[in-house]
């Protein structure tokens, strides 16, 4: 099957400022990808450019088939783009900006319409735009990127300002276009809420990309330790075998805890499980994707 | 409806929402109405059609006004959208920069043409209610004076959308809008006069000096309403000059379509090549 968006090779330089240099990746179709970055990392700049509204310095995009930047809008059609701190004319009513979209879109306005509904913006459809709290506009903003089904959904930073009860809601309204085989391309800081939902995650540092695999590929690949906390039994004393395991810390009376190599850590489990005396409970807590995106970040900066 | 149509509809919508449609109307109806009323004191009721005053002296205001309010509307237009992030979001959908810039000056252009038509149209239906005779060729006058002042809006929309396709920020959209009234509406035809009386006649000729006239559109608008119709000229004073121009009608409105077509096209090309 091709790919929903190929980028070879492609960079781009906005004057003296290298924005993105030599990145290149394949974005397939029910994917969902998380791109993360500080700010000035180059995320934005990646969205732009596979949507066509900035051309590469050098390299090649193709989405759904097409270069974006050709001024062929077939491809556009199928797109849904929330930008960064999303904004509208002030004057007009949600309702009136979604039906100017769809009708962008050659979209039916109904559908776009009950889309409303769908991020919880019924009751305000009728107010103006003017007159919405931060949190509303990227409502609005999310349901103008879903007109139509797009089978291409860019998402920058789509969860800020939103409240938990909608992060719920938005994260299950793009697992399900997800399922239907919309690619999204989603970037974000909040990396917790990311762990788990996203398949795939590409991490950019100052323009490059350092890192694009799944968490567990990731993990594998930074080789970072998994921590394992034993809760000893009352009364116990900490077994000998644990001491082989290095390096670990005393949290408390009862609990220690482990950094385990991976290789150390089936060896761990296996002597914590068999300790049917010594060890009470115990937790495993694999590396959260803060920690390995720190991790790519600090081998990227070492490198340079 | 096509993209472009899609777009002006929607200028016009929030023109009409920020009522800027209400308030452009409600100015020029007020200035045309007190125009008719006023404008009759100094000729009386002899001789001169009173609807021949109120064109001559309703096309000297609207080279003021218009202009002043186009560029209001169209200095913003499209620096003032990449500034607050509107544009990026409506380029990511499928329309190409130069059917936004189209659609924008459409929309703008039936905005100032509506506040246009009805509020010096007021006029003429006041002067009508209360019974005045007027000729057709004063009406005629009339219905031309109030065609050629859309004109003028949208030359001074199409130059000002070429000033927001060029500056960095809004501020310097405004500033360059505000130069550029001060200079077409004001210092150009004074430094011309200035530039006849030292040149005494010597090198300046009647070609160079149409020339002149042609390369500010407030000044084909001038020529275009005060000697184009006989009534009129002979009050506005510029019958002798109407007498030897050289330009004819279509030439002036040549001039003005050029004013518009070419600003919008170096706008549009500007636009293309912008960075996001």
């Amino acid at each position: 099957m091709t790919p929903t968006v190929r980028i070879s090779d492609v960079s781009k330089r906005y004057g003296r400022v290298q924005a993105v240099s030599n990145v290149s990746f394949d974005l397939g179709a029910g994917e969902m990808i998380a791109l993360i970055g500080h700010n000035g990392a180059g995320k934005t700049t990646l969205m732009k450019l596979m949507l066509g509204l900035i051309r590469p310095t050098g390299g090649t995009i193709e989405v759904l088939g097409e270069n974006p930047a050709a001024g062929q809008f077939a491809a556009r059609r199928q797109l849904g783009y929330l930008p960064e701190n999303v904004s509208f004319d002030a004057a007009l009513s949600g309702r009136e900006i979604q039906t100017f979209y769809a009708r962008l879109k050659r979209e039916p306005v109904d559908q776009a319409l009950s889309l409303l509904e769908v991020v919880g913006l019924g009751h305000a459809a009728e107010r103006r735009v003017g007159t919405y709290s931060k949190g509303m506009r990227q409502r609005l903003g999310l349901a103008q990127a879903l007109i139509g089904q797009p089978r291409m959904l860019l998402l920058d930073e789509p969860t800020t300002g939103l409240d938990p009860e909608l992060r719920q809601t938005f994260y299950e309204v793009i697992a399900r276009l997800a399922d239907d085989g919309t690619t999204v391309l989603l970037s974000s800081h909040a990396l917790t809420e990311l762990e788990g939902r996203a398949g795939r995650v590409i991490i950019m540092n100052r323009g490059v990309m350092v890192a694009n695999g799944s968490i567990d590929e990731l993990r594998r690949l930074a080789r970072l330790p998994t921590r394992i906390r034993v809760r000893i039994s009352d009364g116990g004393r900490i077994p000998d075998w644990l001491g082989s395991f290095t390096p670990s810390r005393r949290l408390n009376g009862h609990i220690v805890e482990i950094d385990a190599a991976p290789e150390q850590k089936i060896e761990l489990l296996r002597r914590a499980t068999a300790d049917v005396d010594g060890i009470e409970d115990l937790d495993v807590m694999p590396p959260s994707l803060d920690e390995l995106y720190a991790h790519f970040l600090k081998s990227a900066e070492a490198s340079q | 409806m096509s993209a472009i149509a899609i777009v002006a509809a929607k200028e016009i919508h929030q023109a009409v929402r920020n009522r800027w449609v209400l308030a452009a109307t409600l100015l020029l109806a007020a200035l045309a109405l007190s125009l008719t009323f006023l404008g009759s004191a100094p000729t009386g009721d002899l001789g001169a059609s009173r609807l021949d005053i109120v064109v001559v002296s309703l096309s000297s205001l609207t080279i003021f006004l218009i202009p002043l309010i186009a560029l209001l509307i169209s200095h913003d237009a499209i620096v003032g959208d990449l500034e607050r992030g509107t544009m990026l979001l409506l380029l990511s959908y499928p329309v190409a920069r130069w059917q936004v810039l189209l659609g924008k000056f459409l929309g703008h252009l039936a905005v100032l043409g509506f506040a246009t038509s009805i509020g010096y149209g007021a006029a003429a239906a006041v002067l009508l209610a209360s019974g005045t005779q007027i000729s057709h060729d004063s009406l005629a006058a009339f219905i031309a004076m109030t065609g050629s002042s859309v004109l003028l809006g949208a030359v001074f929309v199409a130059v000002g959308y070429l000033v927001s396709t060029l500056v960095r920020d809004r501020g310097a959209a405004a500033g360059i809008a505000a130069g550029l009234w001060l200079v077409l509406v004001l210092i150009y035809d004074m430094a011309l006069l200035g530039l006849l009386v030292m040149d005494q006649g010597q090198t300046i000729t009647g070609g160079t000096l149409n020339a002149l006239l042609l390369f500010n559109p407030t000044d084909v608008y001038r020529l275009l309403n005060l000697t184009g119709f006989a009534n009129v000229s002979m009050f506005s004073g510029m019958a002798g000059l109407a007498g030897t121009t050289t330009l004819s009608t279509a030439t002036l409105l040549s001039a003005l379509a050029l004013w518009i077509v070419l600003p919008l096209a170096l706008a549009a090309l500007a636009f293309s090549r912008r960075e996001l």
